[in-house]
C-alpha cells in the first residue's frame, strides 16, 4: 500500500488519467483526464448525457472504468476503495438519505461506516450546515434544501480532502444557491478540494477556479476559468441610426468585424433587448472611443454602446457546437 | 478497515425503523386468532358428534377414508395418500394416543406444519425482498457504497441482519401461535406423545422405525427444520433483491416461485425432475409427520441437500453480482 503513495505531487488530491468506460459495446466515456488540486474549486461542465454523472460515479467507485486510473490522495479508487474513499465526501445526484430515520440517525449511520467519526464530529457537521434545529426530526419532514444540507453534512463527516458535489444547485432557490456558493468557497479556503458538476454555466463561472468541459464523453478543455474565457474576444453591441451609414463606417474601420446574429452566442435576454438599430461587432475595446468619434462626425446618432464580456457559456457553445444544454 | 459489527447494527436499525418487523407481528396477531377460532369450531363440532370420544372420531375418519378408496372417481395418487393416512391413524388408535388432542401446543404444531411452505416464507419476504432493492429504489445505495467500506462487507452485514431477523420471525410465529391458541385450548400439552419416523414406500407404511416423542421435543425438531427452510427462502429472496432493481419486482419474483411450488406439489408427481426445484422441497416438517412427499424419491436428507445447494448458490450469486456490478442508477 505504501508504494502506491507519493506517485504525484502532494497537492494533487484527485487525479483522473485516460479514463474510458464501455457500456454495452458503446464508449460512454472516451478519454477523460484531469487533476484537482488542494483548496481549489473545480467545475465539471457538460450538457446532459455528456457523461458527467457517469464520470462522477467512477470517481467514487460506483462504476468501474474499463480503462484508465483514478487516484485520490495517491490511492487507486477502484483497487483500494477502503483507503481512497476515506478522503472523499460525495453527493451523487440527489442527496438521498433514509427518510424513515431522523437526520441525526442518518449521520450516525454513515458515521459507523468510517473510522474516527464520533458523536462530537456529528454535532460539529450539524453545526456547520446549520441544521441543529431540526436534526432530530424525521427526514421525511425535511424540505429539499434541508436534505441538501444533510447530504453535505454527511459528506463532511469523515473530514474529507475532496468533496464531490453533483449538480448541487438543483432544486435550490436563488437565495439557497447564493448561500451554497459562499459555503463552498469557505470550505475551499480551508484547504478542501471541491469538485462540482453543473450545467448552469453562470454558476460555475462565479464559483470555480478551474473547469473541465466535457461533451460526448470527451474532455474538450481543461483550464482556469479566466484563461478559458480569454480565448474568446469580447463583443460590442451598438445601437445606431441610421444603420446603413453606420455599417459602412464600421466596415471601413480596420480591426472591426461585423457579425450576424447567427455568428454570435449571446444570452437570450440580450438578444431580446435588441432593436432595429442594433449592430454586433467583434473588436478591441480600445477602438471604441475613436469609432464613436467617427460616427458622430458622420452624423450618425450613437444611442448605446454596450460591451459584452466573453462568458464560459460562449466558449462552451463554441466547443460543443451548439449541442443542447438543458 | 471498518469493523463489521457497526455495519450489522446499521442494518438492524434500518429494518426496525422501517417497521417491517412490526408489520409481521401485526399480521400474526390478526391471523393467528382467526385460525384459532376456526380450530375451536372444528373441535366443538366433533365433540358434539362423538360425545368427546376421540376414539370414535378416529374410527369414523378411518372408515370414511376406506369407503372412498372403492370409488372409481378418485385418482390413484390420492388413494395411495389415503391408504397411508389410514395406516397412520390406525397406528395412533392401536397405541391409544389421540393425534389431535386439543391444546395450545398441538395447535402450534399443526399451524406450523401448514405454514412452513407458504405463510412463513411470505413473512420472511417482507424483510428480505427489499433489503438491497429498497436501497436501489430510494437511491441510498449510492451513499452506502461511496463510504470507505468494501462492498462485500456491506452485503455481509445485510445478510447477517437478515438471518437474525429470520430467526426472530420464526420464534415469533411459535410464541404468538402458542400464546394465542393457549387462550382457547389451554397452555398444557408439552408432554403429549407424538409419533414420528414413518417410513413410506409406495402406499405401505413401514412402522418399524416409528417411535413416540413428547410434543415439546417434536416442536423443537419442527422449529429447526422451519428455521432451515426460512433461512434458505431468505437467502433466495435476498439474491433476487440483489439482482432486481425494484422492490416490487423482487417480491413478485419470489411470490411467483413460492406459489408455483404449492401448485407443483399438487400435480408434479409425474414429473420427477421437479424434485430438484427448491419450492417443492419446503415442506420439511411433512417428513416428521409422515405425510407422503409430493414426488417419488424425496426424503428428508434429499430435501435438505437440495435446499442447501440452492441456498449456497444464492449466497455465491449475491456476492458475485453485488461486488462487481456498476451502479448506474
Amino acid at each position: 500500500m505504501a508504494k502506491e503513495r507519493g506517485a504525484e505531487p502532494s497537492d494533487i488530491v484527485l487525479s483522473v488519467k485516460g479514463v474510458r468506460k464501455k457500456i454495452s459495446r458503446k464508449w460512454i466515456i472516451d478519454d477523460v483526464t484531469f487533476d484537482v488540486k488542494e483548496g481549489e474549486i473545480f467545475g465539471f461542465l457538460g450538457p446532459n448525457g455528456a457523461g458527467k454523472t457517469t464520470t462522477i460515479r467512477m470517481l467514487v467507485d460506483l462504476i468501474r472504468p474499463t480503462e484508465g486510473t483514478i487516484t485520490v490522495c495517491g490511492y487507486n479508487v477502484n483497487r483500494n476503495p477502503e483507503k481512497a474513499l476515506q478522503y472523499v465526501g460525495s453527493i451523487v445526484e440527489n442527496p438521498e438519505v433514509y427518510t424513515y430515520l431522523t437526520g441525526w440517525e442518518n449521520l450516525q449511520h454513515f458515521a459507523r461506516m468510517q473510522p474516527g467519526v464520533d458523536e462530537q464530529r456529528i454535532a460539529e457537521v450539524v453545526d456547520i450546515v446549520r441544521l441543529d434545529q431540526r436534526i432530530h426530526d424525521k427526514v421525511s419532514t425535511y424540505s429539499l434544501g434541508m436534505r441538501q444540507r444533510l447530504g453535505i453534512a454527511q459528506a463532511l463527516l469523515g473530514r474529507p480532502r475532496l468533496l464531490i458535489l453533483d449538480e448541487p444547485t438543483n432544486g435550490l432557490d436563488p437565495k439557497g444557491i447564493k448561500e451554497l456558493r459562499e459555503f463552498i468557497r469557505k470550505l475551499a479556503e480551508g484547504g478542501l478540494a471541491v469538485f462540482v458538476s453543473s450545467h448552469l454555466l453562470s454558476e460555475i463561472q462565479l464559483l470555480c477556479d478551474r473547469v473541465a468541459i466535457i461533451s460526448k464523453g470527451r474532455v474538450l478543455a481543461v483550464g482556469g476559468v479566466d484563461e478559458l474565457v480569454a480565448r474568446n474576444s469580447p463583443y460590442v453591441l451598438w445601437d445606431l441610426a441610421p444603420v446603413p451609414a453606420a455599417r459602412s463606417i464600421l466596415e471601413e474601420h480596420a480591426g472591426i468585424r461585423l457579425l450576424g446574429l447567427d455568428e454570435v452566442t449571446l444570452d437570450d435576454s440580450v438578444i431580446a433587448g435588441m432593436g432595429g438599430g442594433s449592430v454586433i461587432t467583434a473588436m478591441d475595446e480600445a477602438l471604441i472611443p475613436e469609432t464613436v468619434a467617427a460616427m458622430v462626425a458622420a452624423g450618425v446618432a450613437v444611442n448605446a454602446v454596450h460591451k459584452i464580456n466573453p462568458t464560459l457559456e460562449q466558449l462552451f457553445l463554441k466547443l460543443t457546437e451548439g449541442e443542447s444544454i438543458d | 478497515m471498518t469493523n463489521l459489527l457497526p455495519l450489522i447494527r446499521n442494518e438492524c436499525t434500518k429494518i426496525i425503523k422501517k417497521k417491517r418487523f412490526y408489520v409481521i407481528l401485526l399480521i400474526l396477531l390478526v391471523l393467528v386468532p382467526m385460525f384459532t377460532y376456526a380450530q375451536m369450531r372444528i373441535a366443538e363440532r366433533s365433540r358434539d358428534k362423538f360425545n368427546s370420544d376421540w376414539r370414535l372420531e378416529i374410527q369414523q375418519r378411518i372408515t370414511d377414508n376406506q369407503n372412498s378408496l372403492s370409488s372409481d372417481r378418485i385418482p390413484e395418487e390420492w388413494k395411495s395418500y389415503r391408504r397411508i393416512f389410514i395406516q397412520q391413524l390406525q397406528y395412533y388408535l392401536d397405541h391409544d394416543v389421540n393425534p389431535n388432542e386439543p391444546s395450545g401446543v398441538t395447535f402450534t404444531r399443526e399451524f406450523l406444519d401448514n405454514s412452513v411452505s407458504l405463510f412463513i416464507p411470505l413473512l420472511i419476504m417482507a424483510v428480505a425482498s427489499d433489503l438491497v432493492s429498497g436501497e436501489r429504489t430510494t437511491g441510498t445505495i449510492k451513499m452506502l457504497l461511496t463510504r470507505p467500506v468494501r462492498r462485500w462487507k456491506v452485503l455481509f452485514s445485510k445478510m447477517a441482519a437478515l438471518l437474525m431477523f429470520v430467526s426472530l420471525i420464526v420464534l415469533s410465529v411459535f410464541v404468538i401461535s402458542y400464546l394465542i391458541s393457549g387462550l382457547a385450548f389451554g397452555y398444557k400439552g408439552f408432554n403429549i406423545p407424538v409419533f414420528t419416523g414413518f417410513q413410506l414406500s409406495g402406499d405401505t407404511v413401514d412402522m418399524s422405525g416409528v417411535h413416540s416423542v413428547p410434543q415439546w421435543k417434536y416442536l423443537l425438531m419442527q422449529g429447526g427444520l422451519i428455521w432451515f427452510v426460512s433461512v434458505v427462502v431468505a437467502l433466495l429472496a435476498f439474491m433476487v433483491s440483489v439482482l432486481v432493481r425494484s422492490t416490487a419486482a423482487s417480491i413478485v419474483v419470489m411470490m411467483a416461485a413460492l406459489i408455483a411450488g404449492t401448485i407443483l406439489t399438487n400435480m408434479a408427481a409425474a414429473w420427477s425432475t421437479a424434485k430438484y426445484l427448491f419450492m417443492v422441497n419446503l415442506g420439511l416438517t411433512g417428513y416428521l409427520a409422515g405425510t407422503p412427499a409430493p414426488i417419488e424419491g424425496m426424503t428428508l436428507p434429499f430435501s435438505l441437500a437440495v435446499l442447501s445447494v440452492w441456498g449456497l448458490a444464492a449466497i455465491i450469486i449475491s456476492f458475485a453480482v453485488f461486488t462487481k456490478r456498476d451502479i448506474l442508477n
